[in-house]
């Protein structure tokens, strides 16, 4: 009786919200996992009136094996490789200098975080223009101004590259989050008393080893949740990709543009089979984290 | 210090969350809109029951109550057609009160929405579909009814063509009836940038694509212009398809959709070939384009020619430019006396709650009055090929075309969904953007991916 008077007004509480969460994610998560398991590969299976078989893991090993989809999961390597480098150096040398009581430091933050404030589809578009892959005489965008300020050997035909076209999309998106991982730094940096910096001054210190022993250390958690959240939206990009280049330019494909594509031809099967594999991968770079946080929290 | 770190975190995966919270909202929207529209429809048909009969004006038809109707049309010529045919309802039906289920998006979302309405047993009465192939889904999910009834009742199979009835029909029964009639081979050029290039722009109707790229070639050495303009990978399938029929004919250009004609053969590959060379006369950015941007190139006469289907006039006259003098048009390279055709259509859906009211919708989509109203504003031509349309003031074009549209051989789109399913054409998509992208595919792996796309 005691005990219900202790947790019984928590629970009630929670139960509204552990009960939406159930359903429309986890319930969601499994009954995606079982699609994912069968032969609707058509309009007419998923309706009910041509039927449809149960057939294990097929879906999942013949993806890995198809050379599209292998394409699009190297596609969504090189662009979290690059894009989480990118958004990070860039980030973290914004948050450094601005660190270093820059004048004007409220003027350079707000600049810095705007483009996270445009929508990914606004900023696409403008990017899409941006990205021409004219070069020579028709060049616009970024090519032309490579024109104007001398730089002709940079020109080149950003997306449209069978093997490097992904990395043209991630420059908007390092253009978009950079702010945001500045932001996140600065919190670390004003975080970091000055007594701290001032002793190891004292002791002898130098500006490398000052970094290196005193300030690096005390960043590492803002450096570990930011590498969690860029890596967890480059594994989910979409929205750029679908403003920039579009749904079925091949060159810029990633898993999440399979999965819609296959889901519009009626392929639902393989369609949840990507799902899946994408929440795999998510869930490879979270778990370890969520371990992690756990163990500091008991601590 | 430790105070600050967990706030960042904390802001941090707040703003991640919120992330996530706006990406769940269209979904969200998705279905409480699947929910809602029968409810209205209920409601609106208590209220039409409330009001007293009046049907007795109708000129000679008794059908009241309500009639939804699923389309893609919501904006520009499109929406102004829907209304000009909501306009002819009206005055067909005066007792049908029509809801209009429209959403934007025919490529993909409006597919979708119209898919989960479909699966929950909730129907609108009659939806739009591309006539042919792409209804295929449609028919062997059980989702539209037979309506070859409707076209004796309303007289049609004597007023559209046989070569349109024969591509409709499946297993001796239709599933939709033809609203509008588009064609896809068509080759648009600018008049000042084919005298720039020293092309008499009366000379345009090509015998062989070998002629056009001659042409081309001639442009690309004594002129800075585009020879040809092109948009994203649906463009280039769309002239891939005119290159198949202009080198394979008519025939075995439908043969392919039917296992007669091989996909892996030297015919095929020969086509594919002079793709590849025509797609080397156009524009680098193509892939960052729509349809219009690409005929944008010749309205402003930087690029000389541009194939497309007749979706463009409105286009064209819109920027003012007149047929003719500013512009020219012919059939595409080595594709005269063939039509290449895609169509919007309407079925009558299976299970709809107004089975009347559809009747009543597909008797005035299909009407002379209809056709006329709807045509006259979209810039198609009439399905039916008993109209006058000189008399009804059809445009030039619109009346050339539909000559040849009652002459011509009719073939049907692969990439409008006419002649090859949804599956089929986004393998091909898929196929060509890997072929047109510099660095990738050769032109016989192009091949072989195109045979399996259409292979079984």
């Amino acid at each position: 009786m005691r005990k219900l008077k202790r947790y019984g007004p928590p629970i009630l509480l929670i139960s509204p919200s552990l009960f939406l969460i159930g359903l429309f994610v986890y319930v969601l998560i499994f009954s995606s996992a079982q699609t994912s398991m069968t032969d609707i590969y058509t309009n007419p299976q998923f309706a009910g009136t041509r039927p449809h078989t149960f057939v294990w893991f097929t879906n999942f090993i013949d993806l890995l094996k198809d050379g599209d989809f292998q394409h699009s999961l190297k596609n969504l390597l090189l662009y979290t490789l690059v894009f989480i480098t990118g958004a990070m150096f860039f980030g973290f040398l914004w948050a450094w200098l601005l660190d270093k009581r820059a004048r004007f430091e409220g003027v350079f933050r707000s600049v810095f975080l705007f483009p996270m404030a445009v929508s990914s589809v606004a900023a696409g578009v403008v990017w899409r223009w941006l990205l021409n892959s004219n070069v020579g005489d028709r060049a616009t965008g970024l090519n032309r101004l490579f024109q104007m300020v001398g730089l002709d050997f940079l020109e080149n035909k950003w997306t449209n590259n069978i093997s490097f076209g992904i990395v043209a999309v991630a420059i908007p998106a390092i253009w978009q989050m950079s702010g945001y991982i500045m932001a996140l730094f600065l919190a670390g940096f004003r975080g970091i008393p000055t007594e701290l910096r001032e002793a190891a001054r004292v002791d002898g210190a130098n500006e490398f080893k000052l970094y290196r022993y005193v300030i690096f250390p005390q960043l590492s958690p803002v450096a570990l949740s930011a590498l969690i959240i860029l890596g967890h939206m480059s594994l989910k990009v979409f929205d750029l990709i679908m403003a920039i280049t579009g749904a079925k330019f091949y060159p810029t494909k990633v898993p999440a543009v399979d999965m819609y594509n296959l889901m519009t031809e009626g392929n639902f099967a393989n369609a949840a089979a990507v799902g899946i594999i994408l929440l795999l991968v998510v869930l490879v770079l979270i778990v370890p984290y969520l371990i992690h946080t756990a163990r500091g929290d008991k601590r | 210090m430790r105070r600050f770190t967990p706030f960042a975190i904390l802001a941090a995966v707040g703003l991640a969350l919120a992330g996530c919270g706006t990406s769940n909202e269209p979904s969200d929207d998705t279905s409480t809109g699947a929910e809602n529209t029968p409810e209205e429809t209920t409601a609106a048909a208590t209220d039409e029951a409330e009001t007293p009969d009046d049907s007795t004006e109708a000129g000679g038809s008794d059908v009241s109550g309500d009639v939804e109707v699923f389309t893609w049309w919501t904006a520009g010529s499109e929406a102004l057609g829907l209304e000009a045919l909501q306009g002819v309802l009206a005055a067909k039906y005066p007792d049908v009160n029509f809801i209009n289920g429209g959403v934007t998006g025919g490529g993909g979302s409006a597919k979708e929405l119209l898919q989960t309405r479909l699966q929950a047993n909730q129907p609108p009465d009659s939806f739009q579909v591309h006539a042919g192939k792409e209804a295929q889904d449609y028919i062997d999910a059980g989702q539209v009814t037979d309506v070859s009834a409707l076209y004796e009742e309303f007289g049609l199979t004597d007023v559209f063509p046989q070569d349109l009835l024969d591509m409709l029909t499946q297993d001796g029964k239709i599933y939709t009836i033809p609203s509008n009639v588009h064609r896809a081979n068509v080759l648009w050029a600018s008049v000042p940038a084919l005298e720039q290039a020293g092309i008499d722009p009366q000379a345009t109707t090509y015998a062989s694509v070998d002629d056009f790229i001659a042409d081309l070639q001639k442009i690309q050495d004594s002129t800075d212009l585009i020879p040809l303009s092109i948009g994203g990978t649906w463009t280039q399938v769309h002239l891939l398809e005119c290159v198949l029929i202009a080198e394979l004919g008519p025939e075995a250009y439908l043969g392919l959709f039917d296992g007669t004609t091989d996909w892996a053969g030297s015919e095929v590959g020969g086509a594919l070939e002079k793709f590849g060379t025509l797609i080397g006369f156009t524009n680098d950015d193509r892939d960052q384009y729509d349809w219009e941007p690409a005929s944008q190139m010749v309205v402003d006469g930087t690029a000389v020619f541009n194939v497309m289907g007749d979706w463009v006039p409105a286009l064209l006259d819109s920027t003012g430019l007149v047929d003719g003098t500013d512009y020219v048009w012919a059939p595409a390279p080595g594709t005269d006396g063939v039509y290449d055709f895609l169509a919007d259509s309407f079925s009558l859906a299976q299970g709809a709650p107004h089975p009347d009211g559809a009747k009543a919708w597909l008797d005035v989509i299909s009407s002379a009055d209809g056709q006329e109203a709807f045509n006259k504003v979209k810039g198609s031509i009439p399905a039916r090929t008993d109209l006058d349309l000189a008399a009804l003031g059809f445009s030039d074009y619109q009346q050339q075309a539909a000559q040849s549209f009652a002459t011509d051989a009719i073939v049907g789109s692969i990439q409008h969904g006419a002649a090859a399913t949804i599956q089929q054409g986004n393998a091909t998509n898929d196929a060509v953007s890997k072929f047109t992208t510099s660095g990738s595919t050769d032109l016989e792996t192009f091949q072989s991916e195109l045979a399996a796309a259409y292979a079984g």
